[in-house]
């Protein structure tokens, strides 16, 4: 027993089940999650991107711009990746690399999150004539391609980072609306949501504390996909060459050596692989999140 | 005109002309039509009727929680203490739903919050009303949950609401809405999802609270026997209006209004030589009026065994002395409430 018995505390139902951990639900979702093979071999891979992510250019500090070979060198023991046209080595610049991708990535999909979720929150608690212009608005920015979309933004702004990821989270963001609006019209119907209003609870707190925990589960999986979508976002806009010159980046290192592909097969190749892998694994995660909250699809 | 209000000053909250209608494409339905009570200090008013008669509209229209749209309250006061809450800003209503009324719901199963344990729902309900420190406000969580008789509270507080029994539940609801001390408590169908032994457990408790807190009850049902066990007065409600009002005992014993009649044969009175089973309970024909298509008239007279043709005119309240009333033209006295 890790629970100190207090004296006063009653012996006879104390010797219940009842002392047993009281979160049993999340743990039950942990526990499938942690049972599903592949959520875990993503869980982990994603982990080592965000070690790399912080730790890798400490590790190596080494230059990722910096000539260090003759160009376009096979793989060998002085350059791992071999190097591209201008003898930069390519396994330094995905390590250097794996950090912009992990920033811009969590915070664009942050924003974009949290930007769907008060829009969708707010259309779908007060329905409505609100309701419908928040969803007209969402419906405008979901009708512009996306890439295109941000690709215009930061042409017209900046490449800044700052701008870049405000760039990703205005063209995504009308997905997480609508969830969480769709999800927010089903729970509020529920009775312990007119209970709290019974109680004279304010619509803040009915927002934030009574629908939005419940609304979680399907929006969790949504934000974890989302972070896997945006790391392909950030990628392209690097690829055609949209972002910050001076930051290395996996889309980046592709889109400057797709014209050396077929004599250089390892400078696109394995930064290809390195974004690959990233949101493989984080579809994976996303894949065993909704089999762990999802009780139908238990045991398949 | 004078004496209908003859709602004694006393009373806690008063309800005169309390009207609700909603819009069905396009249509008015009155789901509600003048509906006037009082409730004094401590005491439990039932009020009885079947599906669709208005009972529980009458209770969210008295939170001002009808849902709006299609729903709206069209006319009326509803007096609590003097200040008339169909005036009352936003606001001012939020602050009234919890503190001076509140309201517990029929189904315990899906009242509560799932995805937090009832410790913190109670904690969270109680720094939401009162300004204590988290922890002063735990202690007062537990003794609420005493209050409402949950054995081991300190060991239930963290558990979830699927890990309690419908009674407890019920329990839990009861304890949520009393944290604001609240004059008035509307039950909304309390015990419908529960079975008989917990059902009387939870009117003992509810009584025991009003007999320490001089709370005034609200208690919406449609079972005869648990108005029996907990009413002083009762209202007969149907078809959106009030068509019956008077003690318990009266209801019981002497009802005029041929419906509460009707209402009081159908129910099962178990005799000790078993002959009340062989018999097939008596039923009242015909069913409830479409709300959407109103014929003029008494509500009840298609269905009315002792309709004369003085019902094709609809009666109005008729005044049978110290909040006794009937609307039925049998009762005529000419005193008209």
């Amino acid at each position: 027993m890790t629970q100190p018995n207090t004296p006063n505390s009653d012996q006879i139902f104390s010797s219940e089940e009842i002392t047993s951990e009281p979160d049993v639900k999340w743990r039950d979702t942990f526990h499938l999650f942690c049972a599903n093979r592949a959520a875990l071999l993503g869980l982990t891979f994603v982990c080592l991107f965000i070690l790399v992510g912080i730790f890798g250019p400490i590790v190596i500090p080494a230059d990722p711009f910096e000539m260090v070979a003759m160009p376009l060198m096979n793989p060998n023991g002085q350059t791992l990746f071999g190097s591209d046209y201008l003898g930069r080595d390519v396994f330094v610049g995905i390590i250097h690399g794996a950090r912009p991708t992990m920033i811009i990535a969590v915070t664009a999909t942050l924003v974009t999150v949290l930007i769907g979720i008060t829009i969708g929150a707010i259309a779908g608690f007060y329905g409505g004539m609100v309701d419908n212009v928040l969803m007209r608005i969402t419906e405008f920015f979901q009708v512009l391609p996306p890439l295109v979309f941000a690709m215009v933004i930061v042409a017209v702004f900046s490449s800044h980072i700052v701008v870049v990821i405000l760039a990703i989270a205005i063209t995504t963001w009308p997905t997480e609306a609508r969830l969480t609006r769709a999800e927010f019209l089903k729970i509020k119907e529920n009775e312990y949501v007119t209970a709290s209003r019974a109680i004279g609870d304010r619509n803040f707190r009915i927002i934030t504390k009574i629908i939005l925990p419940n609304a979680m589960p399907p929006l969790m999986i949504a934000i974890t996909l989302r972070v896997g979508i945006t790391v392909i976002y950030e990628a392209a806009l690097s690829f055609l060459g949209l972002t910050d010159p001076d930051v290395i980046t996996w889309g980046k290192m592709i889109g400057q050596s797709r014209d050396f592909f077929f004599e250089a097969w390892w400078t696109v190749t394995f930064p290809g692989v390195a974004i690959l892998l990233v949101v493989l694994c984080i579809a994976l995660i996303g894949d065993g999140l909704n089999d762990a909250f999802n009780p139908k699809l238990r045991g398949r | 005109m004078d004496d209908s209000l003859e709602i004694n000053e006393d009373a806690v909250l008063r309800v005169m002309n309390l009207s609700v209608d909603f819009d069905v494409k396009g249509n008015n339905v009155s789901i509600l039509s003048k509906v006037n009570f009082g409730l004094g200090l401590g005491e439990t008013l039932g009020i009885v009727g079947e599906s669709g008669c208005g009972k529980s509209m009458t209770a969210l229209a008295l939170l001002r929680m009808v849902p709006s749209p299609p729903g709206k309250i069209s006319d009326g006061e509803v007096l609590l203490n003097n200040v008339d809450l169909m005036t009352l800003s936003q606001k001012e209503i939020k602050n009234i739903r919890g503190k001076e009324i509140s309201m517990i719901f029929q189904e315990p199963m899906t009242s509560l919050n799932p995805v937090f344990t009832v410790g913190n729902q109670l904690v969270e309900t109680i720094l939401e009303h009162k300004d204590l420190s988290r922890a002063d406000a735990l202690k007062e969580a537990i003794e609420l949950l005493r209050l409402v008789q949950i054995p081991a509270p300190e060991q239930r507080i963290k558990e979830y609401p699927h890990q309690l029994s419908g009674g407890m539940r019920q329990r839990i609801m009861i304890a949520m809405a009393l944290v604001c001390e609240p004059k008035v408590l509307i039950a909304d169908e309390p015990t419908t999802a529960l079975d008989v032994t917990v059902q009387a457990q939870i009117f003992d408790l509810l009584k025991e609270i009003q007999a320490k807190t001089q709370m005034s009850i609200i208690l919406i049902t449609h079972d005869f026997g648990a108005i029996s066990e907990m009413a002083d007065r009762v209202i007969v409600m149907y078809a959106g209006y009030k068509v019956e009002e008077g003690t318990l005992d009266e209801i019981r014993n002497s009802p005029l209004h041929p419906y509460t009649q009707g209402l009081l044969r159908s129910m099962l009175v178990i005799k000790p030589d078993s002959s009340g089973f062989k018999m097939p309970l008596p039923e009242i024909p015909g069913s409830v009026p479409d709300l959407l298509n109103r014929q003029p008239g008494c509500p009840f007279g298609p269905r009315c065994s002792q309709a004369t043709v003085k019902c094709r005119s609809m009666p109005p309240n008729f005044n049978l002395g110290f909040k006794r009333s009937v609307k039925c033209w049998l009762a005529d006295n000419g005193r008209v409430e």
